[in-house]
């Protein structure tokens, strides 16, 4: 071997290690391996710490007794069981209250979405008198917190009789604007109808269109994904809501009386529970006794409809994300 | 009769009728427009373009406009004005006064004296107060460092993309109140790998008030990053309005991944960081599984307390809240002065004032000399 060998040898070791360093740590234009690694473990874990809450949920609803008990069972259930969830669906009394739920939540949602797109667009595309002291308004609504105004609001609503356990005053406060987190569904309308330029709607007045005509057929269909987003949020909250729901709906009102909504009754799922299987009476035979595994499967059904929902519109949604302007400048 | 009892039972309850008083001054103002505007048009003659405008502008904006008067702005005026004096609500939901000594018409101008007996009542709620604002404050970054990272990590080219982002944006579907408190009840809220044990034993070196927060933090840590779903759809929006051509600016001048990041990405998500920060806090203070709320409204129904004693816990919890906004603004806001180092520009600013700065005084004088 001569001293040319060697060197050359030692150049080839030299750009080997160096295309090796290139790769597992990556260069200006490519993210090297060791990189990608670390991201991918990084998002896997993450993702399990996300969805471990929902993936325990659903193993324990599908638990026999014996396996709550058993020690050895914490993940995987022994024998698969329904009971859970036929149990859960007396206790809530599931397909009534979840038809109930879906008029709660649904009128208001569509009204919201058009009252807020409609407020958004006359804040984003008009000069008015007073309009910034309207704008302050605004974010003084968003900032602060609701309980200051729940009181007497629903001190309001009871002298005016409409706290009566019907859809009623959730479609009122819906259309003046007023629903569930309205200021944030205002806001994201403003945004996104701010960014719509302002030339093709004023020559479509040009036109000819009057000015709701201009908005219902040119900046409306523009931003079809700040609808979606709102849509799906405002959903979302009527379904979730609780304290301002039983507000609405009047303290002391039941399900046999009128309009209710999953999560409440979720609320209260243990003693309904004790109340439709009579487990109070028969305590002795513990056999009849709630357990975690009725509870998460009452659970896990009160969030069914949104997991399916959201099943349903998730691309629509995650694509929407990307162009909602949902932040502004 | 005094001023100050004149004041407190004749002025100040007129503050109640203040909001319809503007939502009716606004309707009338409207309406002589909208009847000038109607006239000019029947006579064939031109409305001015301002008119015009305004008159549409309002009529997006009038059904908001009665709601905000009416359901909000009459909510605060109300809740503000009870705080001043000593009522409860009775059966028929009628606010009536809290003893009889209130009823006899012995009222005295005292209107801070719900504030003044919430400290004497409530020994908790002060060291309440401070709890919250210590987790808060504990939280915030968590949540924001937290969702920035995986807003970057969704952001850059990887496979599976709208897998992860389903899976990241899930909790703002089911995280709340009752699905929270079963989940809560479960023990499922905290990481199963971490053991308590360790994190309290490093702990025990700290003051209390700090050590609390800390491992409810680390107890809790499931349910604040489920609380960062918002957030991440916020930051992605930010990420994706960073111009392209930036980047490439800085890849040419040989910047590495690392730098681009805190020169470049940092700075134009700073907006994004105070929005989030910002939203962050007030969703924080305002949901519903916070304990001040349901101490707040259980004052509302106690016997020896009352609304009025309840309005008044609010508004130290609002005063509160915009303390740590305040304080969230101020940290994340972006400080324009430090950033212009550049002496001449200042010099150029400072000119427009009459002064200069004393470095380019010096410059100038050496200058001279030379």
């Amino acid at each position: 071997m001569t001293l040319a060998d060697m060197e050359l040898k030692e150049k080839a070791k030299s750009i080997r290690k160096e295309k090796f360093k290139k790769r597992m740590l990556g260069s200006a234009d490519r993210r090297g391996l060791l990189m990608t690694v670390v991201v991918y473990v990084l998002l896997i874990t993450i993702a399990f710490i996300f969805l471990y809450p929902v993936l325990y949920m659903f193993s324990r609803s599908l638990m026999t007794r014996n396996d709550l008990l058993d020690a050895s069972a914490k993940w995987l259930p022994s024998q698969l069981t329904a009971k859970n969830y036929q149990d859960a669906i007396l206790t809530l009394d599931y397909w009534n209250s979840l038809w109930k739920n879906l008029v709660l939540a649904l009128l208001p949602t569509i009204c919201q979405v058009f009252v807020c797109s409609m407020v958004g667009y006359g804040f984003a595309r008009y000069k008015f008198p007073l309009k910034n002291f309207w704008m302050a308004v605004l974010l003084l609504a968003f900032l602060l917190p609701p309980q200051v105004t729940s009181l007497p609001n629903y001190l309001n609503f009871s002298r005016l009789k409409l706290a009566d356990g019907t859809v009623k005053p959730f479609l009122i406060t819906a259309i003046l604007g007023q629903g569930f987190k309205s200021v944030l569904c205002v806001l994201i309308f403003y945004n996104f109808h701010r960014q719509t330029p302002q030339s093709l709607v004023e020559a479509a007045e040009i036109d000819g269109a009057g000015h709701f005509k201009a908005y219902w057929r040119i900046a409306l269909p523009l931003c079809t994904a700040a609808i979606v987003v709102v849509t799906l949020f405002s959903f979302v909250w009527y379904w979730n809501e609780t304290t301002l729901v039983r507000e609405y709906l009047g303290y002391g009102h039941t399900r046999a009386k009128g309009l209710t909504t999953l999560m409440i009754e979720l609320q209260k799922f243990e003693d309904s529970y004790n109340t439709t299987f009579d487990a109070r009476a028969s305590s002795v035979t513990s056999t009849n006794k709630i357990n975690d595994a009725i509870r998460m499967a009452g659970t896990m059904l009160s969030i069914a409809p949104l997991l399916i929902l959201y099943f349903v519109l998730q691309k629509q949604f995650v694509e929407s994300v990307d162009r909602a302007g949902i932040t502004g400048e | 009769m005094s001023m100050g009892n004149f004041l407190y039972e004749k002025v100040l309850p007129l503050l109640e009728y203040v909001p319809y008083a503007l939502l009716i001054g606004v309707c009338v103002a409207l309406l002589i427009t909208l009847i000038y505007a109607l006239i000019r048009n029947a006579q064939k003659k031109p409305v001015a373009r301002g008119v015009r405008e305004s008159l549409w502008g309002y009529f997006f904006i009038f059904p908001w406009v009665v709601g905000i008067c009416i359901f909000f702005l009459s909510g605060v005026a109300n809740s503000l004005l009870y705080s001043f004096y000593n009522l409860k609500l009775d059966n028929g939901l009628q606010l009536i006064p809290l003893t009889a000594e209130d009823a006899t018409g012995a009222q005295v101008y005292a209107p801070l004296a719900n504030y003044i007996s919430v400290f004497n009542k409530e020994l908790n709620y002060p060291v309440t107060l401070a709890n919250f604002a210590v987790s808060l404050i504990l939280q915030l970054p968590v949540i924001i460092a937290f969702s920035l990272i995986i807003a970057l990590m969704l952001n850059g080219r990887i496979r599976g993309r709208g897998f992860f982002r389903t899976i990241f944006f899930l909790p703002v579907i089911i995280a709340t109140g009752p699905v929270m408190s079963q989940l809560t009840a479960q023990g499922v809220s905290s990481v199963p790998m971490v053991s308590q044990n360790v994190i309290t034993s490093v702990l025990t070196g700290l003051p209390e008030f700090i050590a609390t927060p800390i491992s409810d933090l680390f107890s809790q840590l499931i349910l604040i990053l489920w609380n960062s779903g918002i957030q991440i759809l916020i930051f992605l929006a930010g990420l994706q309005k960073v111009p392209t051509a930036m980047y490439e600016a800085a890849k040419i001048d040989g910047a590495s991944a690392w730098e681009t990041f805190w020169k470049i990405t940092l700075p134009s998500l700073r907006s994004m960081i105070l929005l989030n920060s910002i939203y962050t806090v007030v969703t924080l203070a305002t949901n519903s599984t916070n304990p001040i709320i349901d101490l707040i409204y259980n004052a509302t129904y106690a016997v020896t307390k009352g609304y009025s004693y309840a309005a008044a816990m609010t508004w130290m919890y609002t005063v509160v809240v915009a303390i740590l906004l305040l304080i969230t603004f101020l940290i994340v806001r972006e400080k324009k002065e430090k950033k212009s180092n550049d002496v001449w520009r200042r010099d150029v600013e400072a000119n427009k004032r009459g002064m200069q700065s004393k470095k380019v005084q010096k410059m100038l004088e050496r200058g001279k000399a030379a």
